[in-house]
């Protein structure tokens, strides 16, 4: 008998930092990118910045002053250079319309959202996911073509209308829900006084203290519009969650489970499921990223005070640097995602470790 | 007929065209046993006759008001789906906003994939820092979520139909150029790209008359399945007020004036928002028939 | 009595393209001893093994006048009771262990998981009796490979494992289908001379399925010549070079002797088919 080749050392996590310090790299380049897109965007702007601020009167001294005090008399590579240092500080930029800085804005908008995409993505993946899964264990069935078309029909609506019909249906007509906003004026109230702020998300924050009937009220107001970003969401990942796990399905190793009398539950749920999780986290992490954009318009919708109606509001009053600085933070966040499925990625799927 | 078939189904075909028509037959017969592809087909028909020939049958003029009769329920005679809060007939102004959807979707299908394949093709061909630096701008668009960057687009350029379609073109590239890109690497090194290159032709002759043709296929199913996308992100646009200007009849901007009297006149926002769903609709059950027929491995069966 | 009956195969696909026609009328009957099934791509071998165990998904259907498993109807049998057959009683090998073994599954969980789960052993006696298995395939570092997952495997190493896995529950049936194809040829010879001495100590039926009309000349008892979902010739292993069908002969002579004439082989004659 020849010798058998031995398996690999046994360090398994050692190629994963180098790749993660590799990611970082990547990441960073990215993010660069991102920042020279809004800032030649910024630059661009019909609008003078100046103007903005001294207003229409201003005399050419003035002008130039308020030119050099904001570095715009400098060479446009050192802007660049100025405006990435000061992006890199967290310093986005100072709102003209609040005259406060962008960042702190966004950090106060911004749980609004995290908080609304989130719940989203956990009912689109907890009722996407089996979704898939039936559709692909049953092709042609009943349920496999309902699946596909409540699927299609999620992927084709604009999510801004669904928003509105949400509203006439469940808070108009029958009265379930409560309608816009994150609370009632009450509740809304307590909130501010009475309690602890500890991450912005009003969900969390009324459960540490205690005030269930805060929770409960909050839980009334964010149930529809997660519920609906959860559709948007479910249709992509129960469409995506069938078509690997019907590849997965005709794959040989799953006969071998077969072979060895695996009832058809653990088959699917086991031998398949653990290699339809590797391309499914990179999907979730996805439909995340989607539906923090999606709230853009769902949050004009529902009044939520998220980093969309930050966003929409700045818009209208032509407030450019909040509007990129919100571009910016959802870029960040998007790639921000986009990384932390690729470690995720490497982390589930031994081949990618090596 | 029978013999026209049973030509088209010759499994030995005697000429490149007979065996390129065949597979097309094949591939139409495919779509058919598909229904849910017909269903789409059939919404992307009646969207472009209902564009085409709007003046004809549409029952009012989309933009005539009439303080009278504002706000009127669907089924109010002469008014099938009721009238909006300046009176004007709810039906005729989706019939008409058929063309402006169809003008924008149009518009992008021309631009975006013109510019996609232009990048993708030359980062293929070139190689080597050309490429590196393409495709890292490539995947700094990506990382951008779209309609974010197309609002701070519009945001800078000024509102308009013209200035909303370019916002959307230039989020919309990205994916076309990574298809072209993977097209390109695969015909790049074979043998008649070779030849012709030691004909003497220059990388731009042949990048433009070799490599495109090649990638034009698998971009094409690309454009048709992101055309409900790019119907989403302008009705979008135009429910923020970032599209189209009032009073033309644009879908996502009516469901937007209709938002005011949504628990009173719900039909005002509903009509145009179904309207959207139906063609995005359409539009996605084709790409998916498409799909499965035209790529045999995404296949239900 | 036979281990295995099988009375008119017949094994049907319902494609877009119409009804297709993979295995049209197969019988045979095994005892404890080897039978080989041989026959190109496509001749409905590898069906036939599946169609044993009753594996063939829709849309593909299976057909018979009997099948028969140590005289219970398996053809009418309940899926629970298949599943009891499978693994247990009937076990199969198959081609390449790159996709026949779960790739996110390290080899400890792939062979300990019918243990444990089935026969309810702890944590414990299910990893020795895999290590023990990994033994009687000659692995030499068992409990490394235990922890290793299949991709860090060679394929030698990959298909002894899969052997293993399949013999764990002593089973009475192995079905064998191109057990060495994706293997390397030096490796190919190691593998077969575990799994032939295994098969011979335990006197277990073997069903092995090859398109190498030597190998299996070598190593079987019998041998089928299945030819486009039929079989079309029956002979012991040991009067193969009497065989009557023309295919048969057609196979035989595309193989290159020792000491015979140097001239291109000659192709497979179809016509007289």
């Amino acid at each position: 008998m020849t010798s058998t080749p031995a398996p690999p050392p046994r360090n398994r996590l050692l190629p994963v930092v180098t790749q993660i310090l590799l990611g970082l790299g990547t990441l960073a380049i990215t993010l660069l990118g991102l920042l020279l897109i809004t800032f030649v965007i910024a630059r661009v702007v019909p609008t003078d910045p100046v103007l903005s601020i001294v207003g229409e009167r201003a005399t050419e001294a003035q002008i130039a002053a308020i030119r050099e005090k904001l570095g715009l008399d400098l060479p446009l590579w050192q802007q660049f250079f100025i405006y990435v240092w000061d992006a890199m500080r967290g310093d986005l930029g100072t709102s003209i319309k609040t005259g406060a800085p962008v960042a702190s804005e966004i950090a106060r908008y911004f749980p609004a959202t995290l908080e609304l995409a989130t719940l989203g993505t956990i009912f689109g993946t907890l009722v996407g996911v089996p979704a898939g899964v039936l559709a692909a264990t049953r092709p042609g069935s009943i349920a496999d073509q309902i699946v596909r078309v409540v699927g299609l029909m999620g992927y084709s609506m604009p999510v801004f209308w669904l928003g509105l019909i949400g509203l006439l249906v469940f808070y108009g007509q029958l009265d379930w829900v409560s309608g816009p906003g994150r609370l009632d004026p009450t509740y809304d109230m307590m909130m501010e006084f009475t309690l602890t702020s500890y991450t912005g998300m009003i969900l969390i924050d009324s459960a540490l203290n205690g005030a269930w009937d805060v929770f409960g009220n909050a839980v009334s107001h964010i149930i529809l519009p997660a519920g609906l970003l959860g559709y948007v969401s479910m249709a992509y990942i129960s469409r995506m969650t069938r078509s690997f796990m019907m590849n997965e399905l005709g794959q040989e190793y799953i006969t071998t489970a077969r072979v060895k009398g695996m009832p058809e539950w653990r088959v699917v749920w086991v031998h398949a499921m653990k290699n339809v999780a590797v391309p499914l986290i990179t999907v979730i992490a996805l439909s995340y990223a989607y539906l923090l954009e999606g709230s853009v318009l769902t949050e004009t919708i529902f009044a939520w005070p998220g980093l969309g109606s930050y966003i929409t509001d700045a818009l209208f009053s032509a407030d450019m640097p909040a509007v990129l600085g919100g571009t910016v933070v959802v870029g960040v966040v998007f790639v921000t995602l986009n990384m932390a499925s690729d470690i995720l990625y490497r982390l589930v799927d031994p081949r990618a470790r090596t | 007929m029978t013999a026209l078939r049973a030509w088209l189904s010759d499994p030995n075909p005697a000429s490149r065209r007979q065996a390129r028509l065949g597979q097309a037959w094949l591939a139409w017969q495919r779509i058919q046993r598909n229904r849910l592809a017909m269903a789409g087909l059939i919404i992307v028909a009646i969207l472009l006759l209902v564009a085409a020939f709007a003046p004809l049958i549409a029952p009012h003029d989309p933009l005539t008001q009439d303080l009278t009769r504002r706000l009127l329920p669907p089924g109010t005679p002469g008014n099938l789906l009721g009238t909006d809060d300046f009176g004007r007939d709810i039906l005729s102004r989706i019939i008409y906003g058929a063309r402006i959807t169809l003008y924008i979707i149009a518009l992008v299908a021309v631009t975006a994939p013109v510019l996609g394949l232009l990048i993708g093709t030359v980062a293929g061909y070139f190689g080597g820092w050309i490429d590196a630096i393409l495709m890292r701008v490539t995947d700094i668009f990506l990382a951008f979520p779209r309609l974010i960057l197309a609002l701070a687009l519009v945001a800078v350029l000024g509102p308009g139909i013209e200035n909303a379609v370019l916002a959307i073109a230039l989020t919309a590239w990205p994916p076309y150029a990574r298809v072209a890109r993977a097209e390109t690497l695969t015909v790049r090194s074979s043998d008649y790209i070779a030849a012709i290159r030691l004909q003497g032709a220059g990388a731009p002759r042949i990048i433009a008359g070799h490599v495109v043709p090649m990638c034009l296929p698998s971009v094409i199913i690309r454009v048709t399945l992101d055309m409900a996308g790019v119907i989403l992100i302008a009705a979008g646009l135009g429910f923020l007020g970032l599209g189209v200007l009032p009073p033309t009849p644009e879908w996502g901007l009516m469901i937007s004036s209709g938002r005011k009297y949504l628990f009173e006149q719900w039909w005002v926002a509903t009509m145009p928002g179904l309207a959207i769903f139906i063609v995005s609709l359409g539009f996605n059950l084709l790409g998916d028939g498409l799909r499965d027929v035209l790529d045999p491995r995404s296949a239900s069966r | 009595m036979s281990l295995l009956e099988v009375r008119n195969l017949r094994v049907t696909f319902d494609t877009e393209t119409g009804l297709v026609q993979a295995v049209r009328g197969v019988s045979f009957s095994l005892g404890h001893e080897r039978l080989g099934i041989v026959g190109e791509s496509g001749s409905g071998k590898t069906m036939t093994g599946r169609a044993v165990l009753r594996l063939i998904r829709p849309p593909g259907r299976i057909e018979a006048d009997a099948m028969t498993f140590d005289g219970q109807d398996i053809l009418h049998a309940s899926e629970r009771e298949m599943r009891a057959l499978r693994g247990k009683r009937i076990g199969m090998v198959m081609q390449d262990p790159k996709y026949s073994l779960n790739p996110v599954m390290t080899v400890g969980r792939q062979l300990t998981e019918g243990l444990r789960l089935r026969d309810g052993l702890g944590r414990a006696d299910a990893t020795a009796k895999a290590i023990a298995a990994l033994e009687a395939v000659q692995i030499r570092d068992p409990g490394r490979v235990m922890d290793a997952y299949p991709h860090e495997l060679s394929g030698g190493m990959g298909q002894r494992v899969m052997i293993a896995m399949m013999l764990i529950p002593e089973p009475e049936l192995l079905i064998a289908d191109e057990p060495t194809s994706a293997l390397d040829v030096t490796v190919q010879a190691e593998v077969l001379s575990i799994l032939d001495r295994l098969v011979r100590d335990r006197g277990m039926g073997l069903i092995f399925i090859s398109h190498d009309l030597r190998l299996v000349a070598r190593f079987c008892d019998r041998v089928l010549v299945m030819h486009k979902g039929l079989v079309v010739e029956e002979i012991a292993a040991s009067r193969l070079l009497d065989a009557k069908h023309p295919y048969t002969k057609g196979l035989l002579n595309c193989l290159p002797r020792i000491g015979g004439p140097r001239g291109p082989l000659p192709v497979l004659d179809r016509a007289g088919i």
